[in-house]
């Protein structure tokens, strides 16, 4: 407790001490009216609070209601169905048959090829800033990463664009995905990767390299092992970021409607495949199970990058 | 010795790799966009018009930027009191839990939700509403972008302000208590006015999220080309322009989409270093 120091905020305001001053001249009306707005502020507050997580619960409770009727295994192992089969299918008042198998080999290509490339370099860009707190240099490299972190994503698909589509695969493919992709889920792995180093006590450091162990191993092989669990946080929860990406890969990966993997071609992805289906009157039956999908898969990356978090903290 | 070099070297190699991508992205904006800007000049910042017919073609980006700016702005001020609301009661009401571990995941998830599943929801679910109210014939445009903005952007506006609420000194909400202040007076004169530029921050970092935010957007706004006239009018945003229009964009209007994406890079970076200036300050 500071007793003798004066808060200078509260001092500022005039208001503030007539309110303060509680004298036996203020009515017991203006205390009842002051608890009362309290009260009522309180109250407003917890209500305004949980009303902004019933988008949440509306948005699972739609997907989950509209979509579930198409969950099934011949969703996840087949090709997206095109219009005319969904067509003759809604008449006939079936289920649309086919699934989205051509969008979750994309995703799963465009994704993993993105983390092959932004795992690595954000793990080192990490441990480089981690291990250069102070560099002039670090300070440089770590705003830029900032600064990326803000890109829209939109921006990157062009970039994507600009530095794939046209030039090296002279048309649209998977790789123009992946790589706006990995520039996209960079700045969470350096950043996650900076702060768990950090965290690590300089005593683990100092004690390997007083026993003459060379720098490079006591970080790959001391370092980086202790804070493995913060590290494959900021991987994960890049990745979930990433994974329901829908507007890069439409200018870059575009989308397809058949299992494709070579990744100097379009491809399609989940998230694509979403937009697909809403623009398409016929499939407009499928965006709800493909939502679904997309969604469950999200925010089970989102939990499990929280369960790591919490079971494995950095401990020494 | 020559492991521990070429580690080292590694390490500085990665960083200058970064710098060289954020300077790739910078340049091949700029390069992009060079053609457009030969053609309009700094008048494609001030003209209304987007005529992509050809023999007469003219692009004008301030339709787009108007747009941005608006739903975006209209999104942090929808966004406010919810988001301010969970920062307090987060941060000072109630710290330790399972109602506010519960809240926190809620909040944590919607941030999880993709872009392109927000969309679907505003078209299914709240464009419908908007129209039964009546504020606009079909439901589309920029009131119901924004709505659907304000919700994606809660996680962010409401995280920072969060923390800093919880660190503000117990010396001095006490010092406030032991005059008799009730608690909404101590969130009013002690909490607000300590933590507020840390709450700032966190909404200026929430509004960056809101203009770079593309997929929702391009399925609600209505994607008209022309100055929207108010909040209830269709309108587009920088993003939703481009993801509309750059697929089969040649010539000059592909060069004047980029300069779209420059610009559109440019306010985001601005809005982001204000965000990062002002937290800086509170922790230094």
């Amino acid at each position: 407790m500071h007793i003798g120091t004066k808060p200078k905020n509260l001092i500022k305001k005039k208001v503030f001490i007539q309110e303060m001053n509680i004298s036996t001249e203020i009515s017991d009306r203006k205390m009842k009216q002051r608890l009362l707005k309290d009260k009522i502020f309180t109250n407003g507050m917890i209500f305004l609070a949980f009303l902004s997580g019933v988008p949440l619960f509306l948005i699972l409770y739609q997907l989950a209601i509209k979509g579930y009727r198409q969950l099934n295994i011949s969703f996840i192992f087949e090709e997206a169905p095109d219009t005319m089969e969904a067509m003759i299918a809604v008449a006939n008042n079936e289920i649309i048959p086919g699934g989205i198998a051509n969008g979750i080999v994309g995703t799963l290509i465009i994704v993993g090829l993105a983390s092959l490339i932004a795992i690595p370099l954000g793990i080192i860009c990490g441990t480089y800033l981690a291990e250069n707190a102070k560099g002039k240099f670090a300070g440089l490299v770590r705003f830029i990463v900032d600064m990326l972190q803000g890109v829209p994503s939109i921006v990157l698909g062009v970039i994507g664009y600009i530095w794939i589509v046209k030039p090296v695969t002279s048309g649209f493919s998977a790789l123009a995905g992946s790589v706006a992709l990995s520039i996209m889920m960079l700045p969470s792995i350096v950043r996650s990767t900076e702060e768990t180093l950090k965290m690590i006590p300089g005593t683990l450091k100092e004690a390997a390299l007083s026993l003459g162990v060379p720098y490079h191993k006591v970080i790959l092989k001391v370092i980086l092992p202790t804070g493995i669990s913060g590290i494959l946080t900021g991987v994960i929860l890049g990745i979930s970021r990433i994974a329901g990406e829908t507007a890069p890969l439409m200018l870059t990966a575009l989308g397809s409607t058949v299992i494709n993997t070579n990744i100097t071609e379009p491809s399609s992805a989940v998230p694509l495949l979403v937009w697909e289906f809403y623009n398409d009157p016929n499939l407009v039956n499928m965006i709800w199970s493909a939502s679904l999908f997309l969604l469950l898969l999200i925010l089970g990356l989102n939990l499990s990058a929280k369960a790591i978090a919490r079971k494995w903290k950095v401990q020494y | 010795m020559n492991s521990e070099k070429i580690f080292k070297y590694l390490l500085v190699s990665s960083g200058v790799l970064m710098v060289l991508i954020a300077l790739g992205i910078v340049a091949t904006l700029f390069v992009g966009s060079i053609p457009s800007f030969k053609e309009f000049g700094f008048g494609f910042l001030f003209s209304t018009e987007w005529d992509p017919t050809e023999g007469r073609e003219s692009y004008g980006a301030l339709p787009f930027i108007i747009g941005t700016l608006l739903t975006s702005i209209l999104a942090l001020i929808i966004t406010f009191p919810f988001a301010f609301s969970i920062s307090l009661f987060l941060g000072e009401y109630f710290k330790d839990g399972a109602l506010p571990s519960f809240l926190r995941s809620v909040v944590d998830l919607l941030a999880g939700i993709p872009s392109v599943v927000y969309g679907l929801w505003g078209f299914y679910a709240l464009k419908p509403l908007v129209a039964e109210l009546g504020l606009n014939a079909q439901g589309f445009g920029i009131f119901t972008s924004s709505v659907i903005l304000a919700i994606m952007i809660i996680p962010y506006a409401s995280s920072l302000g969060a923390e800093v609420i919880s660190m503000v000194p117990g010396s001095l909400k006490e010092a406030a208590y032991s005059l008799g202040a009730t608690r909404f007076e101590v969130v009013r004169n002690v909490i607000v006015p300590n933590a507020g530029s840390g709450i700032f921050a966190g909404y200026i970092l929430a509004l960056g999220r809101a203009i770079g935010e593309t997929m929702a957007v391009t399925m609600l706004i209505g994607n008209s080309n022309n100055m929207p006239t108010g909040i209830f009018d269709l309108g587009n945003t920088m993003a939703s322009l481009i993801a509309n229009q750059f697929g089969e964009a040649e010539g000059l209007k592909y060069t004047a989409l980029i300069e779209i994406g420059l610009i559109l890079f440019v306010i985001t970076g601005i809005v982001n270093y204000i965000g990062k200036l002002i937290m800086k300050k509170l922790s230094a």
